[in-house]
């Protein structure tokens, strides 16, 4: 294929990739992020202690966790067709992009809070804060830079599940490189689109690392 | 708060405290009973496993006991709603031996955070910052980050910080077994200051002697999970009954408290510890004196301290022996073996 007409093909491809990545990691994290607090405060001898609610709270998020994105995609079809309209193409994958991803991001979330010292939380209790002063300034403000690593994690692994799209007729550069490299034996396709998948993992990780040490007062 | 009746500024009454581990409980605290004046310096000090982190910490209920009350201003905190017990809190600030510092927030905004969570305007609370950062000597470090900050550094941070709330009491959580002896020093300097000019209680736990010498006024002795003594400091010193006490005070190891021999304890007090009085015991009463042991140190100035010396076989000799030292004005007692 010529330069001239792969090139606008790997920019749109491109396009979908972030568009699909970052509108699903956004509402996932809207989802995930709550859940993520909620998993660490309501622990047993943590600011709001529901040891019951703790625990289902922890076996749906496994189990959500447990299915593998391509089942997910298959298994939510009917949903998906409620929510979105349609099952199939870029816009339909975002939904079950988020139901994959939350689940992850919840996890990745308490990971980050709980390197929290639980001593700073005991100091804030000690100033007579609230639970919501104590969550909103206190536990998300000390986790942000562990909170930044981990969402640059969870961002690659949600671009990852995007190339899984061709699958429901979604877009993308994954999809590129199976409908219009594999299949077709245009391996120069298949390669160019695999390469800009591994270009925009580095990019994102290497970004991601960047914020977090600029951002981190504690290790410094 | 200001109530019409005097109650003690802290009362602790039949404090009980029991975990459930696998396999049984352990009591934390066993009825503690403890009442904390307005203005004192109040040290309590135990062997580790003692209890006494546990006590400190129901005193603003981080720990809630399992039974008992702690009444502040004659209020049982205890008993408290939501809204009261943060109101009370924030009037009994606490300081902790790992400083418990926002690591990702500047020193400025560490002690500016007890003002922000009580809706202090900006302005204002940024004047207070500076005020409070003069006070602990730290001015100059207001930008700065806590982990740039040496461990006396953070301490003072920690201090700051505690008392943005204009608190009446302070509680000290092993404030100075993170630091090294001159920061200890320059720390407790800095507790008696915030004592003595802004009349601020404090309340401090250790398991060093030499920080209760130094700054408290009374002092209690936390072991297994009873206080086995309280007094002033002078006084706990000077008598110490219970073994804990010796133990912690350096007087007599627990391993000498029964002497091989039968013994006369003496105990010397700021005004006979520079008497010769030993030499003066032999030379008046002439009968020898076998020193077993002996221990004598400094304390808030004056010397104190204990001796052990052997008992005389003639009961007569014991008598005079005894009498001699009463009159000069010690404290002297007969220890059987």
């Amino acid at each position: 294929m010529t330069w001239e007409k792969l090139f606008p093909l790997l920019w749109e491809s491109t396009l979908e990739t972030l568009y699909m990545t970052f509108a699903s990691s956004l509402i996932a994290y809207v989802i995930g992020l709550p859940l993520g607090v909620l998993l660490v405060i309501t622990r047993k001898g943590a600011i709001m202690e529901a040891p019951t609610f703790n625990t289902i709270l922890g076996v749906v998020i496994n189990f959500l966790r447990s299915i593998p994105f391509i089942i997910m995609l298959a298994l939510l079809f009917p949903v998906t067709r409620a929510v979105v309209g349609t099952a199939i193409g870029t816009d339909a994958i975002v939904f079950p992009l988020i139901i994959s991803a939350f689940p992850y991001i919840a996890r990745m979330v308490e990971g980050s809070l709980d390197e929290v010292d639980h001593g700073i939380i005991e100091a804030a209790q000690s100033m007579g804060s609230t639970n919501w002063q104590i969550i909103c300034k206190v536990l998300l403000p000390e986790a942000v830079p562990s909170l930044i690593n981990g969402a640059a994690i969870s961002i690659t692994t949600i671009l990852a599940y995007t190339a899984m799209a061709s699958a429901a007729g979604g877009g993308g550069l994954g999809a590129l490189a199976i409908t219009k490299g594999l299949n077709l034996r245009k391996f120069d396709v298949m390669y160019s689109a695999s390469l800009l998948l591994v270009a925009l993992v580095q990019i994102i990780t290497v970004f991601g690392g960047r914020i977090t040490r600029r951002l981190d007062h504690k290790h410094r | 708060m200001l109530s019409q009746e005097t109650h003690p500024l802290i009362e602790v009454r039949d404090l009980r405290k029991v975990y459930s581990v696998p396999g049984g409980e352990v009591i934390a605290l066993d009825g503690i009973n403890l009442t904390i004046e307005k203005g004192q310096i109040f040290g309590i000090i135990g062997m580790s496993g003692a209890g006494k982190s546990t006590l400190i910490r129901c005193l603003n209920k981080l720990d809630t006991p399992t039974e008992g009350q702690v009444l502040i201003e004659g209020k049982n905190i205890l008993a408290m709603g939501k809204k009261d017990l943060l109101a009370t809190r924030r009037r009994m600030a606490m300081i902790f031996q790992q400083f418990n510092l926002l690591m990702q927030k500047t020193v400025a905004r560490n002690v500016r955070y007890p003002l922000e969570i009580a809706g202090v305007p900006a302005k204002q609370a940024n004047e207070r910052v500076m005020e409070l950062l003069k006070i602990v000597g730290l001015e100059e470090k207001a930008n700065a980050y806590p982990a740039q900050l040496s461990g006396g550094q953070k301490q003072r941070v920690a201090i700051a910080r505690a008392l943005a709330s204009d608190p009446e009491v302070l509680l000290c959580d092993e404030a100075t077994s993170a630091l090294d002896p001159m920061t200890t020093q320059s720390i407790l300097a800095l507790l008696q200051k915030i004592n003595q000019e802004l009349g601020i209680t404090v309340v401090l736990i250790t398991h060093e002697m030499a920080v209760i010498r130094q700054i408290c006024s009374k002092v209690a002795i936390l072991d297994g999970g009873r206080l086995v003594e309280e007094g002033s400091v002078d006084d706990v010193f000077m008598h110490t009954k219970s073994a804990a006490g010796r133990r912690l005070f350096g007087i007599l190891p627990e391993q000498e408290e029964i002497p091989a021999q039968p013994a006369i304890r003496i105990v010397f007090d700021s005004t006979s510890a520079d008497q010769p009085i030993i030499s003066k015991l032999v030379k008046e009463i002439d009968i020898e004196v076998n020193i077993l042991s002996a221990d004598v140190r400094q304390l808030n100035g004056k010397s104190y301290g204990q001796m052990m010396i052997a008992r005389p076989e003639n009961p007569v000799e014991v008598k005079r022996v005894m009498d001699y030292l009463r009159d000069a004005g010690m404290t002297v007692e007969e220890v059987h073996s």
